[in-house]
């Protein structure tokens, strides 16, 4: 069985070597191979799922040696795998979610003549992210985690002749470079510490190193999934990664990408419990990106941005949960799958209402698109009642268990971190709500486009309504399924488990759970569905503005980063010209300048040189005179 | 006596030079093909030396010894570690690539005369400097080496100032006063280099009274023969000022712009991916290998300028609008990691080294080379003068993405797996130069993405829109060079297992063991 | 007669000469001046000659005497031809090795 594991990578894997490669030839049959590759891994994650189910809960994991990728004295890293529980558990979304939105990119992407290099990058994103999720060392991580980054790099870019997609793309590449360095760090340190960086020996060894290393070495694993799980301070990549083809948005910069953050510290669980500094920086972290998420989501009339601002936000309540701890991590994994389902079909959605409107992303110019896309309408629905926390659907499930954890941390902490996550779960309503009546409901407010072509809403055609259906009843049926199933006891023996002691009962804070979604709803509903929406933006408060320019975080980093690197560079370049290479030719020039007044002793009149070589005699004589003398 | 390979290796491509260099004027494409078919001839041999090798046999293998200048000493003395043998094999793998890529770069003018020979020179020249590169890798006697490292700045200052960029903004003159500017700076940098190692070489002779490396080294081990402190110290910066300037090492620097930016791409690749080896190379073998105390007197320091090359090389970069000045900086960026990995001290910071030799090797010639192409479409080296080009020629765009990606680093490259050892070495020994260090990272990814996107991604600007994507003969230039980085990334063992013996010699010369985890038998503690 | 005054009267034709190669611009004059010099010196030797009592000096006075021969021979056919070139026998004129 683990002879599978290799081949569960392989298969995306050689579908982006040969789709890449294979040029022109594969133009028309490219898009099915690709397809069909990522449902092999898909099929063969089944296989292996249905094979761990059959065996004893301490016994699943699966450990698969290729070769030993780097041999050094001292230092061995190897090409290895490791399937357990919680891999299971991402390979399997991976693979899903991942065929599903290759099936809906076969219709999304019809039109376009680099269709074949999309699905080359989309396999060769399931397989470093397979990679990841499968590796069995934090350095066999790192390739995965560097190689989502491409990816993701890639289809960001994908539309490169925008100038704003490349830009978008670098952008979420250098960030994300900044949380890798996180991650080297963590493994340099790991490597002196323990002298291995292999998950096993490491995560069962953390019970005799020093606090402080594992605080390090946590601190830095928190700022490398800062980095891929657009966390606050390394988030502002996130919405402008949404310049890429709405496929790419649901696959990647929704559903598992950006969830590699919270696979790294739930997968260092026992760095974690051992150093309850970095949890708590983990917790704080979580709480502010979910606010922060929040927040951005109101404010914005992209559909896809305000999505990316949820996305954020959800994340962040992820992590959140990561950072509580062993009464955490089941729930951060439980709603990272329900999310992956409901914001996938919410991406899906999202891509189906631009198919029919001419690409057109403003939510403003949308409105009564219910009627004319009935299945986009009603898929779109039940993601947005699964994410809001609609009783029975699966958000509702993994959001609720997550506030009761919250308040279950204990102490003000408990009360203040609970008190985080209720405010964010209204303001998740009111921001969904918004982006639901908005875009459904109300009169047409739909324009031309640049072409002056009128929209024509349409379904979209069956390719992408099917992956749409088939997640949003995922979106409905997860929760329930994970709730009922034993989803913790599945994951108990890889992250451990622990029941928290809320100071309040369970059933209060569904209560309350309840009671700030429907308030958040009906907020939205007074602002949005009873009052006509204007199709120009009203200029809005100060903390709109702000929450429109995404809390001026981009302001930020250009007033620092952006601006203080350019001086930087623009100095050191004249730094390196006047005053490095100055030195150089300033030597130069002076014995240039010292010769050149030399030379004209060298007049070419005999009777000059005559005069200094008698000069030069009489001097000589005279000092050997002198000498004698003395 | 057995036969003498090493030899065999460095004369071949010597005669070819000088076989090259007596082609007629108009045969000037069979001089092309000569020189390929003896770059290849090369390759094959360096295989053979490859095969050869023994990784755990003795540290010198296929040695040669022979009396030279007998009054001093001086002897013909040859051998090879797994050092020398990954970067002979790195030499010989490049230069069929540079002759390939260079194929058009030295065709005279139609104006020019009948008799007037320049491709045949500038072959020669090429195959003249693998051979001293190649003998000086092989070298085992201080003053054979101080020969070869002095004597392929000859050729390497035609190679140079001689056949220049045809790229340039401005006249002719202009250009050609830029060159020759390149070229003699070049030329003087390395000559106080190598005159103030002149001095050290003699003054090694006096203390030691032979040349020989093997025997120096063993009679320092055992003691027989005793340095005193200052003395050995001044012989150490000696050669390492010589070193360091070929490396380059900030600010010693300045130099390798301004040779690369001026020279024609596959020129520039001979100088930052081969030629410039020899430094780094040399000062693993003779400044660790002789003064192994001086060395670890002198560590700290050179940490430092290790790290402000990177990170300055890097930060400037950034800051550059000429493509391949830009390739330069972060040249000098990448030779701040090897000097870093080489005084790190640890066996994963040189193994890290040694690596990172051959991979920045590859990559900056794959996109160097790639850039080249480009250049020599638009006529143009400035950054601004591109856009866009991924739409018209993306077979281009996808082989200097992938240049740009082994440049900063990717996992799946082979730059890697020996940055981050040179990363981890540095850090097991001084860990806030690791953290320092690894703020490269992102400058790299910084000045790689920049440049890929202002080139390559945009509108397609208006004169870029007629550029030819890459030919075959690019492409077969390209492709084996990207297919080597993934399979070295990959699968590097076939490297490391000739590099970690000889590193483990270094490591006991300058007697140093690696920093041990703080917790031992983590495998028992489970 | 005391020998030191043959000294004396070397030492002034040797300045007489000295100054002449110094300030004159005709080569030929410049020419004789060294001839002057030349036979400066070979008064001073043989007057030590006589004064030491052995035949040192005059060996060499003999010995200059040849050289300056041989001198005049190479010097005038020098000066023969320079003047032929440039149709002027001042040194002045061939300042041509300078930078």
């Amino acid at each position: 069985m683990e002879n599978l594991i290799a081949l569960l990578i392989g298969a995306p894997l050689l579908g982006a070597a040969v789709l890449l490669l294979g040029g022109r030839r594969l133009d028309k049959s490219g898009h099915w191979l690709g397809t069909l590759l990522a449902a092999v891994s898909f099929v063969i994650g089944l296989v292996l799922f249905a094979d761990m189910l059959g065996k004893s809960a301490d016994d699943r994991a699966l450990h698969q040696t290729l070769y030993t990728w780097i041999p050094v004295e001292g230092f061995q890293a190897d090409m290895a795998f490791q399937l357990d529980q919680l891999s299971m558990t991402f390979v399997l979304l991976i693979t899903g979610v991942g065929t599903l939105i290759h099936v809906y990119s076969i219709g999304y992407m019809e039109h376009d003549e680099r269709r074949r290099r999309f699905f080359g990058y989309l396999n060769l994103f399931v397989a470093a992210m397979l990679l990841l999720v499968l590796a069995d060392n934090y350095l066999l991580l790192y390739f995965g985690w560097e190689g989502v980054g491409l990816a993701s790099y890639l289809l960001i870019g994908f539309w490169q002749h925008k100038p704003s997609a490349a830009t978008a793309a670098k952008k979420a590449f250098i960030v994300n470079r900044v949380g890798d360095m996180g991650l080297s760090i963590a493994i340099m340190i790991m490597f002196t510490t323990f002298g291995t960086f292999t998950f096993g020996p490491v995560l069962a060894a953390t019970g005799e190193a020093s606090e402080g290393k594992l605080t390090a070495i946590g601190l830095m694993l928190l700022l490398a999934a800062c980095g891929k799980s657009a966390q606050v301070p390394l988030q502002s990549w996130l919405g402008d990664a949404m310049e890429g083809p709405t496929p790419v948005s649901a696959l990647i910069h929704a559903a598992t990408m950006v969830t590699a953050g919270v696979y790294l510290i739930v997968r260092s669980a026992d760095i974690f419990n051992a150093a309850p500094d970095a949890q708590l920086v983990v917790t704080v972290v979580g709480a502010v990106t979910l606010l922060f998420g929040a927040i951005v989501g109101c404010a914005k009339d992209d559909i896809k941005k305000a999505l990316a601002g949820s996305t954020m936000s959800q994340i962040g309540y992820m992590i959140l949960a990561a950072g509580l701890g062993p009464i955490g991590y089941v729930f951060a994994i439980m709603h990272l799958v329900t999310h992956g389902f409901f914001k996938a079909g919410l991406f899906l959605g999202a891509g189906s209402v631009m198919h029919g409107m001419n690409d057109e992303v403003d939510m403003r110019r949308y409105g009564g698109l219910r009627k004319y896309m009935p299945v986009t309408f009603i898929t779109f629905g039940l993601g947005y009642l699964a994410i809001i926390g609609f009783p029975g659907l699966s958000g509702f499930f993994s959001k609720d268990k997550i506030i009761e954890a919250a308040f279950a941390k204990g102490g003000t902490e408990g009360w203040i971190l609970g008190t985080v996550t209720l405010i964010g779960a209204a303001i998740t309503a009111y921001y969904m709500t918004r982006v639901m009546l908005m875009t459904f409901f109300g009169e047409k407010r739909w324009q031309d486009d640049e072409n002056g072509r009128p929209p024509h809403p349409h379904e979209s055609p069956r390719s992408m309504v099917i992956p749409m259906v088939l997640l949003a009843v995922g979106s409905v049926a997860a929760g329930a399924l994970f709730e009922f199933s034993g989803f913790v006891e599945w994951l108990e023996p890889v992250t451990g488990f622990a029941h928290g002691h809320s100071p309040i009962s369970a059933a209060a804070v569904t209560t309350a759970t309840i009671a700030v979604m429907v308030l958040g709803v009906g907020l939205a509903y007074v602002q949005y569905g009873r009052r006509p929406v204007p199709v120009v933006a009203p200029r809005g408060s100060l903390l709109t503005r702000a929450a429109r320019r995404d809390l001026l975080q981009d302001d930020f980093n250009h007033a620092v980063f952006v601006t203080g690197g350019t001086h930087l560079t623009r100095s050191l370049v004249y730094v390196d010209h006047s005053l490095v290479d100055g030195v150089v030719n300033g030597t130069a020039a002076a014995v240039g300048g010292l010769s050149g007044r030399l030379r004209k002793l060298q007049n070419g009149y005999a009777r000059t040189y005559a005069v200094s070589m008698f000069g030069g005699t009489a001097v000589l004589i005279a000092a050997t005179l002198l000498m004698r003398a003395v | 006596m057995s036969f003498p390979l090493l030899t065999v290796t460095a004369a071949v491509p010597a005669v070819g030079a000088v076989l090259t260099a007596a082609v007629p004027a108009a045969r000037r494409t069979g001089a092309k093909w000569l020189a390929l078919l003896v770059s290849l001839a090369t390759l094959v041999l360096a295989g053979v030396v490859w095969a050869q090798f023994e990784p755990g046999g003795p540290r010198y293998q296929l040695t040669e010894s022979h009396a030279w200048i007998k009054d001093f000493g001086v002897r013909y003395e040859l051998g090879v570690d797994g050092i020398g043998v990954a970067l002979i094999g790195l030499t010989a793998l490049l230069i069929p690539f540079i002759v390939l890529a260079g194929w058009h770069d030295a065709d005279p003018l139609e104006t020019s005369s009948k008799r007037w020979r320049p491709t045949q020179g500038f072959f020669a020249l090429i195959l003249m400097v693998e051979a001293m590169v190649i003998l000086s890798f092989e070298a085992t006697d201080v003053f054979l080496f101080y020969i070869l490292f002095e004597a392929m700045l000859i050729p390497m200052y035609f190679l140079i100032g001689g056949f220049g960029d045809r790229a340039h903004s401005g006249s002719d003159e202009n250009a050609a006063a830029q060159r020759s500017y390149a070229a003699v700076k070049f030329l003087l940098y390395n000559l106080v280099g190598g005159l103030i190692m002149l001095a050290a070489v003699i003054g090694l002779y006096v203390v030691a009274g032979n040349f020989s490396l093997t025997e120096i080294a063993e009679a320092r081990a055992n003691g027989s023969l005793d340095m005193a402190t200052n003395t050995e110290r001044l012989l150490f910066l000696g050669f390492f000022f010589a070193f360091a300037v070929k490396a380059p090492l900030w600010p010693l620097h300045t130099w390798l712009p301004n040779a690369m930016g001026e020279s024609t791409a596959p020129v520039a690749v001979l100088i930052t991916a081969v030629v410039d080896k020899v430094g780094t190379f040399a000062m693993l073998r003779f400044c660790l290998g002789l003064f192994p105390e001086a060395s670890k007197w002198a560590t700290p320091a050179i940490v430092v300028l290790a790290l402000i090359s990177i990170v300055y090389g890097a930060l400037v970069a950034v800051g550059q609008r000429d493509i391949k000045r830009l390739v330069a900086y972060a040249s000098i960026s990448h030779f701040g990691f090897i000097i870093l990995g080489i005084f790190a001290m640890t066996s994963q910071g040189q193994s890290g080294a040694t690596l990172y030799m051959v991979n920045h090797g590859i990559s900056t010639a794959a996109l160097m080379l790639v850039a080249g192409f480009l250049i020599s479409r638009r006529g143009s080296r400035l950054i601004a003068d591109y856009g866009g080009v991924q739409k018209v020629a993306p077979v281009l765009a996808g082989t200097f993405l992938i240049g740009g990606l082994a440049t900063l680093s990717l996992p799946g490259l082979a730059p890697f797996v020996s940055e981050f050892l040179v990363l981890v070495g540095a850090y097991a020994r001084y860990p806030v130069a690791g953290v320092i260090a690894t703020t490269g990272i992102v400058l790299a990814a910084l000045y790689t993405l920049v440049l890929y996107q202002r080139t390559m991604t945009g509108p397609v600007k208006e004169e870029v829109r007629a550029l030819p994507d890459l030919r075959a003969r690019e492409l077969a230039v390209v492709a084996p060079l990207i297919a080597v980085l993934i399979f070295l990334g990959v699968f590097p063992k076939p490297l490391t297992d000739v590099v970690n013996p000889a590193v483990q010699h270094t490591m006991s010369d300058v007697q140093q063991k690696d920093p041990q985890p703080q917790i031992q038998n983590v495998e028992a503690a489970k | 007669m005391n020998p030191v005054n043959y000294l004396y009267l070397a030492a002034l034709l040797f300045t007489i000469g000295a100054v002449g190669v110094l300030i004159r611009r005709n080569a030929i004059v410049v020419f004789m001046c060294v001839e002057l010099m030349l036979n400066a010196c070979n008064l001073a030797f043989v007057t030590f000659s006589r004064m030491h009592g052995n035949l040192d000096g005059q060996v060499i006075a003999f010995f200059t005497m040849v050289v300056a021969a041989a001198e005049v021979v190479v010097g005038l056919a020098i000066i023969v031809s320079v003047f032929r070139a440039r149709h002027s026998a001042s040194v002045d004129d061939a300042s041509l090795m300078k930078l």
